[in-house]
């Protein structure tokens, strides 16, 4: 998620302006930009206007009656706080999981890197089913909690754990290169000065390693918003009490209530929006920061 | 560096076990369990069955369905991807930084939003519905809108790999090139293409798995008609929904067999050509 950013450095005009771009002897300029903008607009930009004209067709009255629905504001509750729940537990984990594999050598860490990266790479469907499985009453995992009284499966705290799969190589990945580039003389200058361990990580590793670990959560929670295969199945979709926003939109959707659909689809997209901008935000401090040092 | 060497940075032995113990754990509940479950739910009833799970004409048809879905929007995003790379790579530009940032723009839009503005472009009662009714052209509830929404959401993987590495690599080469005469076709093939195959590569593999994977953008604009418009993440939701677990679980057999295909092509990549991937890869 950081590769854009990083790139966007070198687009900074000279300090005397140029004009539209910098002169270049290569050709074929003008044909990429041209076909990269009219593929960009006509798959993305576009049908996500109109998804804005969809709304904005409404009066605010008619607005608020579709956001201020009991039904709609339970929905919204559920997927933040899920979300933020599984993008916390995914930051402390994932904190663990990076201090694995930067810092020990052990047989199979290999191995352990590349299954990480398997929520990416697992369709959100055969995720959501095996979880199911995994946590229903009867399965491997769900069966050691039915005796205490606790369902995973088809309750909210099964809509967390599929969130914790779908987000949970967001913060491993971006914290494991932040980790591997990290001084070690820091570390070991504290040391000398009398720092225990514990001292040293909280005062000198943990602040360097918190905007990345913010950047993960970020990352993760606005993924745990959108995220709809792998809940489906695992959260029993009861309206007000474990239905999720994008479910309503789909529901919304098969009942030709396409208006209804764009009001909440929107309200979704904007907050998600504003997300993404913090993460812009910090991502370029992050970049000044490592300038400088 | 080995960390052995230095004394100060090695954690208390409980601590060290902690973390072992917390990081293998939490991907063993995670990850590890999900897959083993695929597996045994799958062979649950005897490899016989399985195999006769996965004969059924609709999955088999929902394979070729998820097949030329792929086969489309794949090769169609590797284009995207190169043209924007070289655009984007190769050339200083104003407004370059927001036009980055809208190549990206798919990866922050839910599924089913990404699946959902489609119906509203051309739909029954979308902009275009009324026109394409007339001319009796499907979209939605038809191969064309599973095509479109499954290049929505992979659209930005081949360019995201490519770009910062293009960027990376500079115009040097390419330029001694234009010198020497050869024209942008020539350019292309013999200096760029070469140094960019490998990211290519590891672009178009995580851009496949992701289309062929997708399921809640294609679940919405599908209609889900079987044996027509199921994808096999589609088909998965079907056999689930009827309790049928053995047909759904060696459906999904087939979809995490990619995955691990896909994990292991990807890792061999990062081990074997990481002074060719971009930066954020090695």
């Amino acid at each position: 998620m950081t590769a854009m950013t990083a790139t966007a450095v070198k687009a900074t005009p000279d300090a005397a302006q140029p004009p539209f771009r910098r002169w270049s002897v290569l050709p074929g300029f003008g044909p990429a930009l041209g076909f990269t903008l009219a593929y960009l607009s006509l798959i993305v930009l576009i049908p996500l206007a109109a998804l804005f004209l969809k709304a904005a067709q409404m009066d605010w009255a008619s607005i608020w009656g579709v956001l201020a629905n009991p039904r709609v504001f339970a929905a919204f509750r559920l997927t933040f706080l899920a979300s933020a729940i599984a993008a916390a537990i995914n930051c402390i984990f994932g904190l663990v999981i990076a201090w694995l594999l930067v810092r020990y050598r052990f047989w199979g860490r290999r191995i352990v890197d590349a299954l990480v990266d398997l929520p990416f790479a697992l369709p959100t469907a055969v995720a959501g089913v095996s979880l199911s499985a995994l946590m229903a009453k009867n399965g491997w995992v769900g069966s050691f909690f039915a005796p205490l009284g606790i369902d995973i499966a088809y309750a909210p705290p099964g809509i967390v754990v599929a969130l914790i799969f779908v987000g949970l190589p967001f913060v491993v990945r971006t914290v494991q290169p932040v980790l591997q580039d990290f001084e070690p003389e820091l570390e070991e200058a504290a040391a000398t000065l009398g720092a225990d361990r514990w001292v040293t990580f909280i005062r000198i590793t943990l602040p360097a390693l918190a905007p990345a670990m913010l950047t993960g959560f970020a990352l993760a929670f606005a993924r745990a918003i959108g995220e709809y295969g792998s809940v489906i199945f695992i959260a029993g979709n009861r309206p007000g009490l474990t239905e999720i926003v994008p479910l309503l939109i789909v529901i919304k959707l098969e009942e030709f209530d396409y208006r209804g659909a764009a009001v909440i689809a929107v309200a979704s997209l904007l907050i998600s929006f504003a997300l993404l901008i913090m993460i812009n935000i910090l991502q370029r401090r992050l970049g000044r920061h490592h300038d400088r040092g | 560096m080995d960390r052995r060497d230095r004394p100060a940075l090695r954690d208390p032995r409980w601590a060290r076990g902690a973390i072992f113990v917390g990081g293998i754990g939490f991907l063993v509940l995670f990850v590890v369990l999900p897959l083993a479950t695929v597996a045994v739910e799958a062979f649950a009833k005897g490899f016989e069955l399985y195999l006769h799970a996965l004969n059924d004409p609709d999955t088999i048809s929902a394979i070729q369905m998820t097949l030329t879905v792929a086969a489309i929007a794949v090769p169609l995003n590797c284009i995207f991807g190169v043209a924007a790379a070289w655009a984007f790579g190769k050339f200083e530009f104003r407004g370059k930084t927001i036009l980055l940032s809208l190549i990206d723009l798919p990866f922050s839009v839910s599924p089913v939003i990404a699946g959902m503005v489609f119906l509203l472009v051309f739909g029954l009662q979308g902009w275009f519905g009324g026109w394409l009714r007339e001319h009796h052209i499907k979209i939605v509830f038809a191969l064309p809108g599973l095509v479109l929404a499954t290049i929505f959401v992979t659209l930005p993987f081949v360019a995201r790999e490519l770009i910062p590495l293009m960027q990376e690599q500079g115009t040097e080469e390419e330029e001694a090139a234009r010198m020497l005469g050869a024209g942008g076709f020539r350019i292309f093939w013999s200096i760029t293409l070469p140094n960019i195959k490998w990211a290519l590569l590891y672009g178009v593999l995580l851009c496949n798995a992701r289309a062929m994977g997708e399921f809640g953008a294609v679940s919405v604009v599908s209609g889900h008609i079987r044996g027509l418009t199921n994808t096999l993440p589609l088909q998965v939701d079907i056999l689930y929904n009827e309790y049928n677990m053995v047909a759904a679980f060696a459906t999904a057999s087939l979809l995490a067999g990619l995955a691990l295909i896909t994990l292991a092509a990807k890792s061999f990549l990062e081990w074997r050509y990481a002074d060719q991937l971009a930066l954020t890869r090695r």
